[in-house]
């Protein structure tokens, strides 16, 4: 099976149902059926090819599920980009990937058209922009006539793409600073989806509200699940105000809401009896673990609502999650093993361990990526053999122990990726860039507790001598070449910075001075 | 009390940065000024410096997401509380 066939199934089935409710827009599966082949064609007319990479640079909308599904249709691969990502890192993955396309706004195009130029990029689609506008010789075309024209079919394309075929690169932070693109098939993706929707017993009844962004994974296999089973999805840009995305819950009857603590820690910080949660029937937290205190609040506010906790990588999508059942019995644990998949945890030595000892979790299953794009040795070290000569299986780089029955308990990182807002973020990546701003003689990036963000990044700087440096300066600098979430919350500038033995910056130091502080 | 929003709202989520990057009726979310974070940091201020108690069910797009909003919305809060 294929991904695009979530959509297909679903529009043949039920043309007339809501698929997707964005703002006051109403789209049936037939509405975006339509849309995403009308796109399919255009993109094949503009000359992408199977197995060519297409980035979208979009806010949640409409447009950016339907763009997802007519690259897939026309056998290409669909590269999520933050739709806070600045141009540096919005070139490195342009020119990594090699996208032969770009399905972005106008807003957006402005702030990275000079990325263009050079790189392989065919034909840009654009929102609100003049048709046949040519950028460097290439052709950038209205999106939204494109998706409405009579004239192109709004039938599929003939499928170009088998299932072991690449469906997404999904770019993710490495601890080398230059982001990774996780490979993902079609068979990955549609069987992370299959084993979800089978815990979370989905159904066509199924109402999902989104706040996560879909250049997320768990932000967006939300839409992947509603489509495969005919539910709805209603999409958000974010929970930045809850009293609306609360209103929404209750008047679309939402019965999923898939939360990361930064969620659970606002809506925690609210009185709740104000709203009627009867239809919700379950919330998921995933992203980083849910405070044990949270976990109890909300069965205390929600008693007839499951509570799922889970753990995944994008590297696999999803690895666990907690049934129901157990989350009064085992609140601290992120569950067991999701349907269709083994996993087991091993020493340094490579040497499976039991109950109650510390090791890194592997995991093995159809859900597994294929590795980094055009990374062969970060791929080796995540992919390695496994139980039988055929096969790699994924070493997580996550650190985990089980319980006496099997429940795991996720304990820490291998590396020093900071988990932020549910998103990993490499120290290293945020230090190059306040490497970049002058003044700055040392910098080291930490991760310190935080009750709403789960981590939150803290820049540790030394300026240069006689240099003095302001916080806001140091922001405003990040600010306009990370993306938000990559922003560090707190700056503390020192004279010295402490070091190991060997001269390295003695992280572990800083960690433990930040901790003690707060 | 708009020249304040802004200045706090520039100060805290633009980090001095572009001042005039957008209007009075610009919307925060869309502009991509202020995020979930953002707005417990600005509800604090409006309770701090206005004097304003801002209820669970006032935190709307309608309430807070432009300065005309925010201002439009203090004046009828200080009012109501009079």
């Amino acid at each position: 099976m294929q991904l695009e066939e979530f959509l297909e199934n679903s529009a043949r089935r039920s043309g007339d149902k809501t698929a997707l409710v964005v703002g006051e827009r109403r789209l049936t599966y037939g509405d975006i059926e339509r849309q995403a082949n009308r796109l399919a064609h255009g993109l094949i007319a503009a000359g992408v090819e199977r197995g060519d990479r297409v980035m979208v640079y979009l806010e949640n909308s409409v447009e950016a599920i339907v763009a997802v599904f007519a690259i897939l249709k026309a056998g290409a691969v669909f590269v999520m980009i933050n739709p806070t990502t600045k141009a540096e890192k919005f070139s490195y993955i342009l020119n990594h990937c090699r996208a032969a396309a770009l399905i972005t706004d106008g807003a957006k195009l402005d702030s990275i058209r000079h990325c263009i130029a050079g790189s392989a990029l065919k034909a840009v689609f654009a929102e609100a922009l003049a048709d046949g506008e040519r950028q460097n010789g290439r052709r950038i075309l209205r999106l939204e006539s494109i998706l409405v024209d009579e004239g192109i079919s709004s039938e599929p394309p003939p499928k170009r793409s088998i299932d072991m075929d690449l469906a997404a690169l999904v770019y993710t932070s490495g601890s080398t600073g230059h982001p990774k693109g996780v490979m993902i098939t079609h068979l990955n993706a549609v069987s992370a989806a299959h084993s979800i929707i089978a815990y979370l017993e989905n159904s066509a009844d199924d109402v999902v509200l989104n706040v996560l962004p879909l250049s997320f994974g768990y932000g967006l296999y939300q839409a992947f699940m509603m489509f495969r089973v005919g539910g709805t999805l209603i999409l958000e840009r974010s929970f930045t105000y809850p009293a609306a995305i609360l209103g929404r819950i209750v008047r679309e009857r939402v019965t999923g809401f898939p939360m990361i603590p930064t969620i659970s820690a606002m809506l925690l910080q609210m009185d709740l009896s104000k709203w009627d949660f009867s239809h919700l029937r379950y919330l998921t937290n995933a992203g980083a673990a849910m405070p044990l205190d949270h976990i109890a609040k909300i069965r205390k506010l929600m008693p007839h609502v499951k509570i799922y906790s889970m753990y995944g990588q994008t590297e696999c999508t999803r690895v666990t999650y907690l049934p129901p059942d157990q989350i009064d019995i085992r609140p601290g644990s992120v569950g067991r093993g999701m349907p269709n998949q083994e996993h087991y945890i091993v020493d340094a030595a490579g040497n499976r361990v039991g109950p109650g000892v510390v090791g890194e979790l592997v995991v093995r299953g159809s859900h597994v990526m294929k590795g980094y794009w055009e990374m062969p040795t970060e791929t080796e070290k995540a992919l390695r053999p496994g139980l039988f000569p055929w096969e790699k299986v994924l070493h997580t780089g996550d650190l985990f122990k089980t319980d006496a029955e099997g429940y795991l308990y996720f304990v820490g990182r291998k590396d020093d990726i900071i988990k932020t807002r549910g998103e990993k973020v490499s120290p290293r990546e945020v230090e190059d860039v306040l490497f970049a701003l002058p003044g700055v003689a040392q910098a080291a990036v930490i991760g310190v507790p935080d009750k709403m963000l789960g981590s939150a990044i803290k820049a540790v700087i030394v300026p240069r001598p006689g240099v003095r440096l302001t916080e806001q300066e140091v922001l405003a600098h990040c600010a306009s070449r990370l993306d938000d979430y990559m922003v560090p919350k707190f700056v503390e500038f020192r004279d010295e910075m402490p070091t190991t033995a060997s001269g390295k910056v003695a992280k572990l130091i800083l960690s433990e001075q930040a901790r003690e502080s707060i | 009390m708009k020249e304040i929003l802004r200045q706090f709202i520039c100060d805290n989520f633009l980090f001095g940065l572009q001042r005039d990057s957008f209007s009075d009726d610009d919307s925060l979310l869309e502009k991509r000024i202020i995020d979930s974070t953002g707005v417990l940091e600005l509800i604090a201020f409006l309770e701090e410096t206005f004097g304003v108690k801002v209820q669970d069910d006032e935190l709307l797009p309608e309430n807070l997401d432009s300065i005309n909003r925010l201002v439009r919305y203090i004046e009828k809060k200080s009012k109501a509380a009079a």
